[in-house]
């Protein structure tokens, strides 16, 4: 089974300071699947997420070290505003802009932009749509968008992502903040997602990572708590039998 | 009870009324204002004091509408200079500069709040009243309406630089980090979201702004000329309004106040309770505002 | 929804996402120059924040130093028309009114800000007379800091000067002034107050003291450095307030002799040389001495606060 690579990275480090918080991450994340990165806390995982649309270099003191590539090409050549326009986001906590519905997902295309209403029109609605919210929401577009209920933000929030056309969609544990009716459907919505978009899904929550992706990577802790990819495999043969000791013990809940 | 109870208890009392004593003064400015205000209240009229366009104390004539129109003016023309500055600082220290940058600017800036305003006025009268006096306009004497109006825009830059700045950093990090997300330039997301979000903060720095303008006195009568005539355009092109001298309320106030007596002095308290009431609505509206945001 | 219209919707994605894409790169250059020439304008705003800071210093401290020298500083003024003489005697009424006014206000503010931190907190949403009247108090602090300063002159003149009969003097200065360096001294002492940890009032209320004790032995030596900057802060504020003098103080150049004193301070000293006589070059003489006290009593905050952060092991 060889599928086609979208992201590439290669002997990847991070250092916020002096301090080492990924060492030697090297993976391969295929084009059109789900890839969850799983592992206990401060492991680095949602550090090495917000690697691929070069969030990290807002913070003051993050250096980085090796290769990162999106289809062959070296993200850290290009433009951090044009790559981040091919790979999006959705963060942990649902932030909305404090602007209406319709605002709020036709910010991307504005500032790329599309002037004429009647396509920004067009892009919201598909954009709703493909999140499913539209029909909760087509009735009051103008509402504010922070009067939704949490888990309608979090949907708002990846049809903000979905309108700018992205070709990646990164989600940093994107209903750990949501109950589990919400969390089941955002679930629902990445399986339908995935057709047209490359998935990287941080959780913290293994029966979510089990369930809903297609291949996991878990990440730990070394002893100078620096993040490191220790097993990376298609989910079903991580979760069943997983070939390195540690994997299986955090999986069958022996630590984290 | 133990001495140190009744300690206790007599610190707490001799601490509750300290902290009123705020109000206290505030009562009894209001209450003095007022009373010695009341003479002119009641026998020029409201209506005249107000509206009246002529201030001729020997001939009993005390009409306030040019000090003003004078007051409106000046901190108009001090917003018109030193919004773009000071937002502009805002926006540098909050968004853009490096840290080691701030360092420099952000004392700087401190610093100018901290120039007595009779420097400023100094300056200005040396420096910059020759400067505007080369402006080739008849009767344009370089002391006026637009020399206030720059010593005035660099006074109000911390006042409104500081809260603004504030303001600015208040705003989540989420919204930052959810428009660069989407691939905006960081310019985009300073205008489209980080702005926009902190609006209501930095309303209330530009309204505190115009407090602090229309309260400063001595700078304003070092540099504004002080004739107590209506602001009005030099020449055919309105803008040398600008050149035109003026009075404040703050200047009528302390030019006027040690040699006046009778219904003179008590025109000028006048004065003191219009710009009290002046002041008070803008700054009261201004926190106001401030609270919105942060309840 | 129906099928059809779904199939519908998303023929028009295909054509819709080649445009968004295809648009985000092609104006990506605009918005790049875009925010190149608005950053452009800040860092000159920036730069002219600065720049207006070194010429109002950099001219009146270059012209001042033109005349200072000891005798400058160590004769009184003459008066006269071009302003003869030195400064002696403002230096002195300066140091007096500073010490008079800070004297009334900073045991008076201090006090006020112990009371509105360290008793008023617990009254958050209790209701009867002492919540309501911690609710006045607060709003009288924050009316008084937007007086504007000549109202307090006003003040000052209808209650000290003319209805106590205590005259131009130093003495009804230094009483509007404290009125006016009031909320100053409150404001900052309350930030000094709020950054002692809740765990050192919590440690020393667990030992079984009284609350007073706990302000009195923990919590003030704690704040110590912060209320001092207060202090110092409103030292700064009476040295270059003027409007609230000049209807006050009565501008005498003479030696004050008591408190019932007329006098002038530097301040009002560099004002009526501009004004009444015109001796601009003594002016800046005298406003070179100002700024260099205010530039010294700035870099003494800088100092002090720098320590309360490392001291209160802040960032």
């Amino acid at each position: 089974m060889q599928l086609p690579v979208k992201l590439e990275v290669r002997n990847y480090h991070l250092f916020y300071g002096n301090f080492r918080a990924l060492k030697d991450v090297t993976i391969c994340i295929p084009r059109n699947q789900i890839t969850a990165i799983i592992g206990p806390s401060g492991c680095g995982k949602s550090t090495f997420l917000r690697t691929f649309n070069r969030m990290n270099e807002l913070i003051p003191g993050v250096r980085v070290q090796g290769q990162v590539l999106m289809d062959g090409q070296d993200i850290f050549a290009m433009d951090p505003v044009e790559l981040r326009q091919r790979v999006g986001m959705v963060f942990q906590r649902p932030n909305p802009f404090p602007k209406s519905i319709y605002d709020n997902v036709a910010y991307g295309p504005r500032a790329h932009g599309i002037r004429d209403r009647r396509r920004l029109d067009e892009i919201v609605e598909r954009s709703l749509r493909d999140a499913a919210l539209w029909d909760e929401v087509k009735d009051d577009l103008n509402k504010s968008a922070l009067a939704l209920s949490g888990g309608q933000q979090q949907r708002l929030c990846i049809a903000r992502a979905l309108a700018v056309q992205p070709e990646v969609i990164l989600m940093d544990e994107p209903a750990s903040a949501l109950d589990p009716i919400a969390t089941l459907r955002i679930e629902e919505l990445i399986q339908t997602l995935k057709q047209r978009y490359t998935i990287v899904i941080v959780t913290h929550n293994m029966q979510q990572a089990a369930r809903a992706s297609d291949f996991t990577a878990f990440f730990m802790m070394d002893e100078q708590r620096a993040g490191l990819l220790v097993e990376y495999g298609p989910t079903r043969d991580l979760f069943t039998r997983p070939s390195d000791k540690r994997t299986e013990d955090y999986i069958t809940g022996r630590f984290g | 009870m133990p001495v140190r109870y009744i300690v206790d208890r007599v610190a707490k009392y001799v601490l509750l009324f300290s902290a009123l004593l705020s109000i206290l003064i505030v009562f009894l400015i209001g209450l003095f204002t007022l009373r010695e205000g009341e003479p002119a209240f009641r026998q020029i009229g409201l209506e005249h004091l107000l509206g009246g366009t002529v201030w001729r104390p020997e001939q009993d004539s005390f009409g306030l509408l040019a000090m003003i129109i004078g007051s409106v003016l000046v901190t108009f023309g001090a917003l018109a200079l030193g919004l773009p500055l000071a937002l502009g600082c805002a926006i540098l220290l909050a968004e853009v500069a490096p840290d080691n940058v701030r360092a420099v600017i952000r004392p700087a800036v401190e610093l100018l709040a901290g120039i007595p305003s009779v420097i400023y006025g100094l300056f200005g009268m040396v420096v910059l009243v020759p400067l505007i006096r080369g402006i080739d306009v008849p009767g344009n004497t370089g002391f006026g309406l637009l020399s206030a109006s720059v010593v005035l825009a660099v006074m109000i830059l911390p006042t409104i630089t500081n809260i603004a700045e504030d303001a600015i950093r208040a705003v989540p990090r989420e919204y930052k980090e959810g428009a660069l997300a989407l691939g905006v330039t960081h310019w985009q997301a300073i205008v489209g979201v980080i702005l926009p979000a902190a609006r209501s903060g930095i309303v209330a720095a530009v309204i505190l702004g115009v407090g602090r303008a229309l309260g400063e006195t001595m700078a304003m009568i070092m540099v504004i000329g002080n004739s107590v005539v209506f602001p009005h355009p030099l020449t055919a092109n309105p803008l040398t309004i600008f050149l035109s001298q003026a009075r404040t309320l703050t200047g009528n106030i302390a030019v006027e106040i040690n040699y006046a007596t009778g219904l003179h002095e008590s025109a000028l308290f006048a004065t003191g309770v219009v710009l009290f009431v002046l002041v008070m609505l803008v700054n009261s509206s201004a926190r106001l505002l401030m609270r919105a945001r942060t309840g | 929804m129906d099928k059809s219209v779904s199939l519908s919707t998303h023929a028009h994605t295909g054509a819709l996402a080649v445009s968004v894409a295809e648009l985000g790169k092609s104006n990506l250059p605009w918005r790049r120059a875009a925010q190149k020439i608005a950053f452009a304008f800040l860092w000159l705003m920036g730069t002219l924040a600065v720049a207006a800071l070194l010429a109002v210093i950099g001219y009146v401290v270059f012209q001042g130093f033109k005349v200072i020298n000891i005798e400058f500083l160590t004769r009184p003024p003459r008066g006269g028309l071009s302003g003869e003489g030195g400064i002696s005697t403002t230096i002195v009424t300066t140091v007096y009114l500073v010490l008079l006014t800070v004297g009334i206000a900073a045991p008076l503010g201090i006090c006020a800000a112990i009371y509105l931190v360290e008793y008023a907190g617990e009254m958050q949403g209790r209701t009867g007379l002492l919540p309501r009247l911690v609710e006045v108090a607060r709003f009288g602090v924050e009316t008084l800091a937007g007086v504007p300063s000549i109202i307090f002159g006003l003040f000052g003149y209808a209650l000290f000067v003319t209805a106590m009969h205590l005259g131009f003097s130093l003495i009804s200065a230094a009483l509007a002034g404290a009125c006016l360096i009031l909320p100053v001294i409150i404001r900052a002492t309350e930030e000094a107050l709020r950054a002692v940890p809740r765990s050192y009032r919590e440690a020393s209320l667990a030992l079984g003291t009284t609350q007073w004790q706990t302000v009195w032995g923990v919590v003030l030596p704690a704040a110590l450095p912060g209320i001092i900057t207060s202090i110092i802060l409103s030292v700064g504020r009476v040295i270059s307030e003027t409007a609230v003098f000049y209807v006050t103080l009565g501008g005498s150049y003479k030696m004050p002799t008591s408190i019932f004193s007329s006098g002038r301070t530097l301040a009002l000293h560099v004002y009526y040389l501009a004004m009444d006589t015109r001796a601009f070059d003594k002016a800046m003489g005298t406003g070179a001495i100002l700024i260099v006290a205010i530039v010294l009593i700035n870099l003494t905050i800088n100092y002090l606060s720098h320590r309360v952060r490392a001291k209160l092991g802040g960032k």
